[in-house]
């Protein structure tokens, strides 16, 4: 395997400058998305220390995003906060399950969020995170492998926190253990495209950017089982919406109206 | 009111005597503890200050929390994150002192919830406001923690320990926070016409909701203030008249050297009183706001009330027996 130091490098060989590419979306757009979803809940949670864990754990999924928003901005494809707030839907690469509204009304008026949604989401995304990262502290691309190592310093500390979560709530009352189950069911369609890496799935795993599919979905597999029971076939790749693949759902576009809105008032401005 | 305990001689005699020692301990500059004796006065005046004081830190995360999603840039989407996060940490440290306090009542943090939904428990006037633009996350940052950070510097030597440790690490924060405002406001000030305006129309719109931050300058506005008992109890030092003035020498020169203008044409500096006068806020408004009547008031108590009835299940969930109300 050989090792990419820096941008230029990688630059020089058109077939693995695109994976590299795709893949830095998919990482950034996912944790993009995931921490606006977090921002929402702001104000909303369950009890107050609630509110401090998980607007720091929204905190921290931003800064993520933002680091590979930069490496995209070293790599020329554009000013990170173009990337992040004015890139169209189609444009994205985030797990479209990922960007579901948290329940219904809106942020500022009658949010009736479903706070089972967000410890299932969390719990699915941190563990596909820590498998994802995990593979790819070994990457070909340095700059990446490095900010790896530094992301899985603290997201142990988010995925520990949604399993706790998850296990009180399914060894608690009916109610809490139902409607966590029936999150879980509208969740397992989505499953081959959260863990998936889109259609550079080849040339990531030639390029020894990250692991290939099958390992990922092995490790993953091992990471839920520790605290789910899993239906007998997961990767069924029957989700509607692939965001993998740019295909995503009308709460995206919700999303992204709103994160641009002031962004959008004067693109060109220094806010 | 709440009264405890027999109300025999003796025992008169005994609290005069507890009284004596109490008040000579606070007057000599140490620090009462939660378990320590203390008058119902001062604990009922600590209830009253520290429990409006924690959930104006919950309540005032909402109207911020506005535009946490919105924010413009990953910078700024982070800096306010971070700020939201610390103003709910801090009502979380502040429950748990009042929490300590509202104890020897029977009473826990779901009455001071409950309290506050059912319009007992007032919060904060300014977090009773709109936010119309981005600039007004600008001037919440800036100013009102600015204001915020004068008025709990008032208490940093507060005769109740809890409440006095809490505040040295709020204070703390408050001053990181007063930066992000800064920054905001720097950027705007410096960006292109809109963004000035934005900014100028913000502060307009927040002027005299700073000004009635600070209180009234006595209980003859209102007609009520706490200021005679907390400032006798060594909870605070200076009155609300100082502490506005002191907001004033700090901000107002700040203000115009952005080139911006604050609403009142009459606002000036007098050299032989030493002192800022300007146009008083409407007290009326003032009293109308706190007693949840303010422009957002409903809206932000319905946030708080959908957020505490939506998550009951949760909460039951989490109970030890499963089964709380």
């Amino acid at each position: 395997m050989k090792r990419i130091d820096t941008a230029k490098e990688a630059k020089q060989n058109p077939s693995y400058f695109e994976a590299l590419v795709e893949l830095l979306f998919q990482l950034a757009d996912d944790d993009f998305i995931i921490s606006f979803r977090g921002s929402e809940w702001l104000g909303l949670a369950p009890h107050i220390e609630e509110d401090v864990a998980l607007s720091s754990i929204t905190q921290n999924t931003m800064g993520h995003a933002s680091l590979y928003y930069h490496l995209l901005e070293d790599l020329d494809i554009g000013n990170a906060d173009k990337l992040a707030h004015e890139r169209q839907a189609v444009e994205r690469r985030n797990a479209s399950y990922f960007e579901r509204k948290n329940g219904e009304g809106s942020y500022l008026q009658e949010p009736y969020y479903d706070w089972a949604l967000t410890v299932v989401r969390q719990f699915l995304f941190e563990t596909m995170k820590k498998v994802k990262l995990e593979t790819i502290i070994n990457s070909s691309y340095q700059p990446l492998a490095d900010i790896a190592n530094k992301v899985l310093m603290e997201q142990p500390y988010h995925l520990a926190h949604w399993r706790m979560w998850l296990k009180q709530l399914l060894g608690s009352t009916e109610e809490a253990q139902n409607k966590v189950q029936f999150q879980l069911e509208a969740a397992w369609p989505a499953c081959a495209d959260i863990i998936g890496l889109g259609p550079k799935a080849f040339e990531l795993e030639k390029h020894h950017l990250i692991a290939g599919e099958d390992y990922l979905r092995k490790q993953w597999l091992k990471e839920l089982e520790q605290s789910l029971s899993l239906p007998s076939s997961l990767f069924v790749d029957n989700h509607p919406a692939r965001g993998r693949y740019g295909e995503h759902t009308a709460d995206l576009d919700q999303a992204l109206s709103t994160l641009s809105e002031v962004y959008n008032s004067d693109q060109k401005a220094v806010w | 009111m709440y009264i405890y305990g027999g109300a025999s001689a003796a025992d008169h005699e005994k609290d005069t005597e507890k009284h004596t020692v109490f008040m000579k301990r606070i007057e000599a500059g140490e620090k009462i503890e939660a378990d320590d004796w203390m008058p119902d006065e001062y604990r009922n005046a600590l209830i009253k200050l520290i429990s409006m004081h924690g959930i104006s830190e919950i309540m005032g995360a909402l109207p911020e929390k506005e535009w946490v999603p919105k924010a413009p840039s990953l910078k700024r989407k982070l800096g306010i994150m971070a700020k939201v996060q610390d103003e709910m940490g801090h009502g979380q440290l502040l429950l748990r002192v009042a929490e300590d306090l509202i104890k020897p009542y029977g009473k826990n943090r779901e009455n001071i919830m409950q309290d506050l939904l059912n319009g007992k428990l007032k919060f904060h006037n300014v977090f009773h406001m709109p936010t119309k633009t981005w600039a007004d996350a600008g001037i919440v940052g800036w100013l009102v923690d600015g204001a915020a950070i004068i008025s709990q510097t008032n208490m940093l030597d507060a005769s109740y320990g809890p409440y006095q440790r809490a505040l040295q690490r709020i204070c703390q924060e408050e001053v990181f926070h007063a930066q992000h405002g800064e920054s905001i406001i720097m950027a705007l000030a410096e960006g292109s016409n809109k963004q000035r305006d934005m900014l100028q129309e913000a502060l307009d719109r927040w002027w005299s909701s700073l000004l009635m931050f600070f209180g009234p300058a006595s209980a003859t506005t209102t007609g009520s203030s706490k200021q005679e008992i907390t400032t006798k109890y060594r909870i605070r030092k200076s009155s609300n008249e100082e502490l506005r003035q002191a907001f004033l020498d700090k901000y107002l020169p700040r203000i115009f050297s952005l080139g911006l203008t604050v609403p009142d044409e009459t606002i000036h500096y007098d050299e032989a009183n030493k002192r800022w006068e300007y146009k008083q806020p409407d007290w009326n408004e003032f009293k109308k706001i706190i007693s949840n009547n303010g422009p957002c008031s409903k809206q932000r108590l319905r946030l708080r009330d959908i957020a505490y009835e939506n998550n009951r299940w949760v909460r039951q969930a989490l109970a030890p027996q499963a089964v709380v109300s």
